[in-house]
């Protein structure tokens, strides 16, 4: 079945994800919402014939029978003002934002676990981008004492949201690394390069290994679960084939002889902003491939 | 900041940006005899914490021999009439650390930023402010923005209720007139004192932390025998001693700080710091300083030159924290050179 759905926020994120949702035979989108009748997202969004308000997510609240879905590209902040009133209006919200007030979804992981919250977290960019690296060495190892990803986006990639949320973007990070990735203990880092022409987006996992792990696993994995992510973010890759380093190396987890290096790179589908910026791509390439499960889902379910 | 008896105020960073030169290895003793030292000697700040600021300790940046905020405890017990400063860098560190470290008796928060990027910054400033901290904004790898630009990145943190704003040369990529062109206009700008950070890659670090004085600056940073990222930093004796020289009053005796010099962190330190070939390609090629034992580390892992790590980095225009491109130039550095020898 085809669902209908609003997006909020009218800037990167949501102008970036309004592109691909037109595509989309499964999401039919409503409206693109944001706050300021000037922004670019929303002038862009009435160029393709989509309904463009600028009266915020209130408006979503008063078209509540006409929406199934509300994605929020908005802010953590945002979000958490306004998630309660989504579900009770039965809008089941993908949260583009780091407020983590639903289930994180990292669909290579974790995709079909929580189709029928009503609001389910997409994480942070860095987080879809280093998640999966991370599940994929813990799931050949015992045990992932430590894992740690340094995502590195172009400045002009990262909007005042990102900006001003930057605490929480490394808390529900880092989060995810140990929920989602199943390393017991983790941190996450983000830094903003305002090179010129501006990099492509560029993340690092580091896995502590413990003793007796077999590295040819770990490394086999990891190259197996880039292919996965790739099906849904094109332009995921490696930028260096993963390596292992001898330590000895003094964790948070504890001592580990080894840690894994994965090295990787995001060129965006440039849908909005141009390709350096990746960041936005796989964010909203795990949104969408969790509304069209959801609407697949749904198509399922005998009415 | 009103203390009128001196010319300018010194801040001591020996027991943080003098771990990156020690690769993050201090432990209570070291912190007890340092901050001993410098507040014996006068020094009105001391700062302490991961080289990469709080939470630096990473893989990326290296662990910590010994949790910071224990080290930073046993400062702020030690400091006697020395106030001690946490530096924070967003993005690694939080905002709720500053609490933690307040509750530790901290009085002062630098919150760091790559040179364009000050908009990061307001979390962690308003929460220095809400917690009665003393606020400083602090901009990295100031050579990388024209003083026009780092006027209106430092105005931004002026806003969000910085008292005073620093312009670090993290790469001592700067000459003198680099210095004096980005002070002045800094200080015709803001509403509050500048202050410069001076790193030692080109052998300028003092001359330039004087420059940077004439021009305005109420505010300069040294650390011990310059113990610090890359080449090193402004050795705070050595700035004690010119300040002398010039009449500049500092309020700290230049004798006791060269006995901590000596006594203290000369004997703790691996290596002396001197300005090798790679510490001055770090100036030269315009490279954040700590990226220096990262490459060096690199280099033997991959069997390629530590010099040709750091002039990549310098041509990518990486900024400071992107340490995990060390890795990524050594391996592809590697390949290049297993390709020319088939």
């Amino acid at each position: 079945m085809t669902l209908r759905c609003a997006i909020v926020g009218s800037g990167n994120i949501g102008t970036d994800l309004m592109y691909k949702m037109l595509r989309s035979d499964m999401l039919e989108l409503v409206a693109l919402v944001g706050i300021d009748p000037e922004s670019d997202g929303l002038a862009r969004a009435k160029d393709n014939g989509i309904e463009a308000p600028h009266s915020g997510p209130q408006w979503v609240l008063d078209n509540a029978e006409d929406i199934d879905m509300v994605f929020d590209a908005t802010s953590a902040y945002v979000h958490m003002r306004h998630h309660a009133d989504y579900a009770s209006a039965g809008i089941t919200a993908i949260d583009l934002t780091p407020a983590a007030r639903g289930p994180k979804v990292i669909p290579p992981v974790n995709l079909y676990e929580h189709l029928d919250a009503p609001n389910i977290n997409m994480v942070t960019c860095g987080g879809q981008a280093t998640t999966p690296m991370v599940y994929a060495i813990r799931r050949v190892i015992e045990s992932l004492p430590y894992a740690e990803m340094v995502s590195t986006v172009a400045s002009r990639s990262a909007g005042p949201g990102t900006r001003q949320n930057i605490d929480e973007f490394t808390k529900t990070t880092s989060t995810a690394l140990r929920e989602i990735g199943g390393a017991t203990k983790s941190k996450a880092i983000i830094i903003l390069n305002p090179a010129e022409p501006p990099i492509l987006m560029r993340n690092t996992v580091f896995a502590g290994l413990p003793e007796g792990s077999d590295h040819q696993a770990v490394l086999d994995s990891v190259h197996e679960m880039v292919d996965e992510v790739a099906r849904y973010v094109p332009g995921y890759r490696l930028k260096n084939p993963p390596v292992v380093e001898n330590g000895p190396f003094f964790t948070p987890g504890g001592e580990v002889p080894h840690r894994a290096v994965v090295l990787l790179e995001v060129e965006g589908a440039g849908d909005y902003l141009p390709t350096y910026a990746g960041n936005l791509d796989i964010m909203t390439a795990a949104a969408m491939r969790v509304g069209e499960a959801i609407a697949t889902a749904k198509s399922k379910v005998p009415a | 900041m009103t203390d009128s008896s001196v010319d300018y105020r010194l801040i001591d960073s020996t027991l943080r940006d003098g771990s990156h030169a020690i690769s993050h290895q201090y432990d209570e003793d070291d912190v007890i005899a340092i901050v001993r030292g410098l507040s014996a000697a006068g020094v009105q700040v001391i700062e302490i914490a991961h080289g990469d600021g709080l939470g630096g300790s990473s893989f990326n940046y290296g662990f910590s021999k010994v949790d910071e905020k224990e080290l930073i405890a046993r400062a702020c017990q030690e400091a006697g009439d020395s106030t001690i400063a946490c530096l924070l860098l967003p993005g690694v560190g939080l905002a709720d650390d500053l609490k933690d470290v307040k509750e530790l008796g901290v009085g002062m928060a630098r919150i760091a930023t790559h040179c364009t990027e000050a908009d990061i910054s307001e979390q962690h400033i308003q929460m220095a402010k809400k917690l009665d901290m003393e606020a400083i904004g602090f901009l990295m790898m100031a050579h990388m923005n024209s003083p026009e630009g780092l006027v209106e990145q430092a105005l931004l943190m002026q806003s969000y209720g910085a008292d005073a704003i620093y312009i670090a040369d993290s790469a001592g990529a700067m000459t003198t007139e680099d210095v004096q062109r980005r002070v002045s206009a800094l200080v015709k700008a803001l509403d509050i004192p500048l202050g410069v950070h001076a790193h030692n890659n080109l052998a300028m670090a003092v001359s330039n932390s004087i420059a940077a004085y004439e021009e305005g600056a109420a505010n300069l940073d040294g650390t011990s025998a310059g113990l610090g990222a890359g080449a090193g930093n402004c050795p705070t004796e050595i700035l004690a001693a010119v300040s002398n020289k010039y009449g500049i009053e500092t309020g700290v005796d230049a004798l006791k700080l060269m006995d901590v010099a000596e006594e203290v962190v000369r004997p703790i330190m691996p290596r002396q710091q001197v300005i090798d070939r790679a510490g001055l390609i770090l100036g030269y090629a315009g490279v954040y300083g700590s990226f220096l034992l990262h490459a060096q580390k690199a280099a033997e892992r991959y069997d390629v030159p530590q010099a040709e790590i750091l002039m990549e980095l310098g041509r990518r225009q990486v900024v400071g924290g992107q340490e995990d491109m060390i890795i990524d130039v050594a391996l592809e550095l590697a390949r290049k050179h297993a390709e020319a020898n088939e």
